[in-house]
């Protein structure tokens, strides 16, 4: 009733910037100097003549938490100061500066990004936050989901790597979020006035400024679209080894002619096995493979794109190369492992790089490479054995490039020459073939249930107790798999259980989940 | 030593006449009680306040030109108590707090202050820590000035508003002899903005007149007959003088037209987003030109009858904005109202959220059903209001929900604290988990993942207070975590103390990181820096035997995982009687840091031998367990996705903020992880000595990788 009676309110207009502030939310994670930012498109305002507020809530969020600064601005006319408002209002934000990318999602979820205002800058790298990192298994959250909310929700979108481009140019994020502030336009003010602010900044000035210009130009520069068409296809061609003798071995699994996606992961999984031992193991390991893909090709796996050999060419070859002392020695001695840690801290040629190594070995992974007989022999003799541990369970720090601890790894990394006759690879070689036999088994009736069975390979990781546990748990899966045969859901159940198992002890209760099939089978 | 220099800001206290002050709200207030004449200023450290005591820490020089005494108070209570300076001599003194932690520490002397009153102008700072980014329960200071009868100003979030209401505050304290509480909220006072300076003002009386000549009023005191004397002075002269100067120096503002059919009554602090609200319903200009008239109360206790019946008589309903909860200031001008027999409507809290944040949102929705109910003429041809209730729909949208991780705020890089707790959830293991009663501090961040230790938190220092109960023998002990800012604060005699006393079974753990840490890195007793004007390097250990503990361990590096297990093992099964105190030290790493790194980037450019450490995982040795992650949750330690088919999960990785504290490579010894840590020392400036070994045993390493590779068959793709 009232749309009719339409009143004009007489207001004064507000100025010729606009009838309200600019308004600016800085969404970030505490200590990752957003404040510094935020100081900035204050003075920058302030520069200008415009009268400019900030507020933020820091509070705990100071250590490493999510937390939001908000800046408004606006040019007074004749003197008169605006009134300013304190946070930000779901739906009238011009401008989202976000430092890190899920905290861009989480600006679009506070109703901050709309699509009629809001010009969105982010960096689209990630910091992960803790549930992210400590969750067993992958528990990285989709970047791409943000992505697609950017697309829709944002009037105006610049996201690229600033952070990546600051640690080039030399500087932190804050400058590159700066510069594509200043490249968004989204501010009436010109780079020189952008530039000013920073140069009044004293250190680190000369180094903010190429982080700013990099990203200024960034943000001018139309969108590459070469970069959306990245995911191309695999190639037709497979990868071919440079040394001749691999070469021949390669030659056998393209003889299999499967599928491209199969052939290439069997490849890498011959490079790493023949890696960790020889070209002969390398073989033993095509001779596995070639055997359960004639298992496959009789169960009409072309059906299913071979995902019985693609799956136990992934598995087998991290089977194979189990994690023993000779392993962990073999790689920290390797020369590429050196120069990783040179281009990772960033040493340079006039500095020296000593590495420290933090090691607990325990007298039951040195009894792992003895040979069989002698290692089960120490093994019963329980008091010799507790005796030798006592002496040879603590933590040990290997102080790697000296030439006493270097020579002592180099010769543990070189036993890979008895390797074979160890009661590990005994043990190893053991558990393999029962679980391809149990996976080949339960293939016969259920293909989808065999490859479930092959995956649960992944169960297994770690060293010492984590891999004893790792052990039981993959023990407690399988055995509740082959319980599940011939039902029509075998598979589902079964990939259930592995999801479990991996989230064990962290949201996952695998022995719940036991209990529950046991109670339907 | 804070965490960092406030040499900047302190010379903002300097600005003279007619100057422009910009900056936080927070220095403006610092700003202002200098400018207001202050004898002595106290006060405990703490968001959102910590700022003023930082700057005033390191404005030694100013303050003494200005024969100020500044003190950093041991706790709220000794703050409070530090304004009876104010009881008997004409001396202005202001205290500051975090609200309503500090207040409710303080509450005991604020009473006894507010009952005798006080000669000269008296006032605490109130940072009031309400709503988004609090980290304390969600109360109001206002009961508390109501129930010991203390003035309660909350002024516009305006710089010279606040800065003006400081120097008003003091006559109205003077005016009225009634202490004056200044509340100022978290937004505020992190608010950047500017007012025009005047100088500072030196006191006429001193704190050194009045030493020498101390004057003493029996009627003063908190004793039968005064105390009932006390409430007869509040209610018949103390009240009246406060009304009269409020209403006669205009404390309370008015804005808009005089006339209306409904208005709004506020306060102060509620100003800025109310006049946003209102211009987005088209009833306002950015300037503040309301269409709707406004009684800001920048005093909101007390409340002026007549102010407020002015403001009523004629329309026909008010809207009270009163942010959180209960609506004391609507129950007041309820009462106000009906006892004159006006019969104005009044609405608050029946359109307005009860508790939480006023934001622009709330207010705007608030407001708006307000005037729709009331007056929906005003609202004209209703603009369009901002909202995002349809993006917030979109599929898009909805589907990050479930994806963008919630961030909860945690132990810096290389904490000295992380190793503590990693001990802990080890011993937890082997022993089974215990009752842990945290405390107030950096260390509280234990309760969330990835430690999840702690079973309650009862107040700052309260920790080993809160263990009290369990102190009889039995199978298993309770574990008390407190900080040494909470053991200075009060832990040594309301836990420790307490604990000795009334023998104790249990484990009291003392985190000493040398600092206040969580609250800035002030320095305490126990400090380890040398202070100028402090007296520091008091250790715990003193303290605690001198209260007669007997059974003590001291740890002092708490990055040695597998010794703090040792000594946390040892105190949960010991024999002995009586507490169990351990003292886990090692310096907050935050702090450490601002010491030590630009004197490490000196003595580099110098061309001194700098070792520079830092861990690393070797990411082929990793199997992407993460179990070394869920005992640390260092934000340095992530977890990376390898280009690599053959792997599922991604592997830990370290990344260059490392500061080499040592955790992750202790925790994967002590705990037999994995031997995929190791720490890389970069030694800057080598000597020649140095520079010899290493060609020497770099030949031989690079001798034997040449050899070993030529015998390994290459699995490189060409």
């Amino acid at each position: 009733m009232m749309r009719d009676d339409t009143v004009r309110l007489p207001l004064a207009p507000a100025g010729d910037a606009t009838e309200r502030p600019i308004s600016l939310a800085i969404v970030a994670m505490g200590g990752q100097g957003g404040g510094v930012l935020t100081g900035w498109v204050v003075k920058l305002a302030e520069d200008a003549g415009w009268v400019a507020q900030s507020t933020s809530v820091p509070g705990v969020a100071q250590r490493t938490g999510a937390t939001i600064y908000y800046v408004e601005m606006m040019k007074a006319q004749n003197g008169r100061k605006p009134v300013l408002a304190q946070m930000p209002t779901p739906g009238d934000v011009d401008v989202v500066l976000a430092s890190e990318f899920m905290e861009a999602g989480r600006s679009i979820l506070r109703g901050i990004v709309t699509p009629d205002k809001t010009t969105l800058i982010a960096s689209d790298h990630r910091s992960l936050a803790i549930s992210e990192k400590s969750a067993p298994g992958l528990g990285i959250a989709d970047s791409d989901a943000v992505t697609e909310a950017v697309g829709v929700v944002a009037r105006q979108e610049i996201v690229f790597d600033m952070n990546a481009l600051a640690t080039e140019n030399g500087s932190v994020i804050s400058a590159a979020i700066f510069g594509a502030l200043a490249g968004s336009g989204a501010l009436p003010f010109p780079r020189e006035a952008y530039h000013a602010v920073i140069g009044s900044g004293g250190k680190g000035a000369a180094a903010s400024k190429r982080t700013f210009d990099a990203a200024f130009d960034r943000a001018c520069a139309p969108a590459k679209p070469a970069d959306a068409v990245v995911a191309t296809p695999p190639p037709a061609t497979l990868p071919r080894f440079e040394d001749r003798r691999m070469a021949a071995l390669g030659q056998r699994i393209e003889a299999l002619g499967l599928p491209v996606r199969v052939a290439e992961m069997a490849l890498h999984g011959l490079a790493k096995v023949a890696d960790f031992q020889d070209l002969a193991y390398g073989t033993e390991y095509l001779d596995r493979l070639e055997a359960i893909y004639r298992t496959d090709r009789a169960l009409d796996g072309a059906s299913q794109d071979y995902d019985l050999t693609f799956q136990a060419a992934k598995y087998l070859a991290n089977a194979m190369t189990y994690d023993d002392i000779v392993r962990v020695a073999d790689l920290k001695t390797r020369a590429a492992r050196r120069q990783r840690i040179v281009d990772e801290i960033g040493a340079k040629p006039d500095q020296i790089l000593h590495t420290t190594e933090y090691m607990h070995p325990r007298l039951e992974e040195l009894a792992g490479i003895l040979p069989v007989g002698l290692a089960r022999w120490l093994k019963h003799r329980s008091g010799l054995y507790n005796w030798l541990d006592r002496r040879i369970d603590k933590g040990r720090r290997v102080r790697t490039y000296s030439a006493g601890w270097f020579i002592l790894l180099y010769i543990v990394g070189g036993l890979r020459s008895w390797r074979r006759r160890s009661l590990r690879h005994a043990t190893e070689m053991a558990h393999i073939a029962e679980w391809l036999q149990q996976a080949l088994h339960a293939a016969q009736q259920d293909y989808e249930l065999g490859v479930e069975i092959m995956k649960c390979r992944r169960l297994i990781k770690g060293y010492s107790d984590t891999h004893e546990r790792s052990q039981s748990k993959f023990s407690k899966v399988v055995a509740t798999i082959q319980q599940l045969q011939g039902r029509n859901d075998a598979a589902q159940w079964a990939r259930r259980l592995r999801e479990t198992a991996i989230r064990e002890g962290e949201g996952g209760d695998l022995d719940g989940l036991i209990r529950t099939i046991r109670s339907f089978t | 030593m804070a965490e960092r220099s406030f040499a900047k800001e302190v010379e903002h206290l300097r600005l003279g006449e007619g100057e422009t002050f910009k900056g936080e709200a927070i220095l403006a207030i610092t700003k202002g009680l200098l400018q207001a004449g202050v004898s002595y200023v106290g006060g405990y450290q703490g968001s959102p306040i910590s700022h003023l005591m930082d700057v005033l820490s390191d404005a030694k020089d100013i303050l003494d030109e200005l024969g100020v005494n500044f003190q950093s108070s041991a706790n709220e209570a000794t703050a409070a108590a530090m304004l009876s300076a104010s009881v008997m001599y004409p001396l202005r003194g202001a205290v500051a707090w975090k609200s309503t932690v500090g207040t409710n520490v303080a509450s005991d002397a604020l009473a006894n202050l507010a009952s005798g009153g006080v000669k000269g102008g008296a006032m605490v700072i109130i940072g009031e820590d309400y709503g988004e980014g609090s980290s304390i329960m969600q109360e109001r200071t206002h009961a508390f000035a109501m129930k010991s009868q203390m003035w309660l100003l909350d002024p516009r979030p305006d710089h010279a508003c606040i800065v003006d209401l400081i120097e008003k505050g003091f006559q109205l304290s003077e005016a009225s002899n009634t202490p004056v509480m200044l509340e100022v909220r978290v937004r505020t006072c992190h608010m950047h903005g500017s007012f025009v300076a005047k100088d500072n003002v030196r006191p006429a009386f001193t704190l050194q007149d009045a030493l020498n000549n101390p004057s003493r009023d029996l009627d003063r005191i908190v004793l039968p007959p005064a105390a009932y004397q006390h409430e007869q002075e509040k209610i018949l002269h103390r009240l009246p003088a406060a009304i009269d100067f409020v209403r006669d120096n205009r404390l309370n503002e008015w804005f808009g037209p005089e006339q209306g059919k409904v208005g709004l009554v506020l306060q102060g602090g509620m100003y800025n987003n109310v006049i946003r609200a209102l211009q987005y319903l088209g009833l306002s200009d950015a300037y503040g030109n309301t269409q709707v008239p406004l009684y800001v109360m920048n005093v909101t206790y007390p409340v002026i009858d007549t102010e407020i019946v002015e403001f009523a008589t004629g329309k026909d309903s008010i809207l009270m904005v009163e942010e959180g909860q209960p609506e004391y200031l609507e129950q007041a001008v309820n009462t106000i109202l009906k006892r004159k027999g006006i019969a104005t409507r009044i609405q608050g809290k029946d359109v307005l959220p009860m508790g939480g944040d006023y934001s622009v949102q709330a207010l705007l929705s608030g407001i708006g059903a307000f005037l729709e109910d009331n007056h929906p003429h005003l609202l004209g041809n209703r603009p369009p209001l901002p909202d995002a209730r349809d993006v917030l729909t979109l599929p898009e949208v909805e589907n990050l929900r479930t994806v963008v991780p919630s961030r909860p705020p945690g132990l810096c890089t290389g904490c000295p604290e992380r190793p503590i707790f990693a001990a802990m959830k080890l011993v937890n293991q082997d022993l089974g988990e215990h009752h842990v009663s945290a405390d107030i501090g950096c260390h509280l961040f234990s309760i969330l993942p990835p430690f999840n230790l702690g079973n309650t938190t009862m107040g700052f220092g309260l920790g080993a207070a809160s263990a009290a109960a369990f102190g009889q023998k039995g199978s298993k002990r309770s574990i008390a975590v407190m900080g040494d800012g909470g053991f200075w604060h009060n832990g040594l005699t309301s836990g420790i103390g307490n604990a000795v006393f009334n023998k104790h079974d249990g484990v009291f753990l003392i985190v000493d990181n040398y600092y206040s840490s969580a609250t800035g890195g002030q320095d305490i007793l126990s400090s380890r820096a040398s202070n100028r004007s402090r007296k520091t390097n008091n250790p715990i250990i003193k303290a605690v035997e001198g209260v007669g503990a007997t059974w003590v361990r001291e740890v002092d590096r708490t990055y040695d995982v597998g010794q703090m297990r040792k000594v946390l093992t040892e105190a949960l099964t010991t024999q002995e009687e009586g507490p169990k105190i351990i003292i886990a030290s090692s310096e907050c790493m935050l702090n450490k840091q601002r010491r030590v790194k630009p004197l490490a980037a000196k003595a580099i450019k110098d061309g001194k031998r700098v070792v520079k450490e830092r861990f690393g995982v070797d990411e082929d040795v990793c199997t992407g367990d993460h179990a070394c992650i869920r005992l640390s949750g260092c934000p340095s330690l992530s977890v990376k996705q390898l280009d690599d088919p053959l792997r599922d999960d991604p592997v830990a990785a370290i990344d260059n903020s490392c500061v080499g504290c040592g955790n992750c490579g202790e925790v994967s010894e002590a705990v037999v992880l994995c031997p995929s840590f190791y720490r890389a020392d970069v030694i800057h400036n080598p000597t020649r000595w140095d520079k010899f070994k290493a060609s020497w045993s770099l030949a031989l390493v690079s001798y034997l990788q040449v050899r070993r590779s030529r015998r390994r068959v290459g699995v490189q793709f060409a």
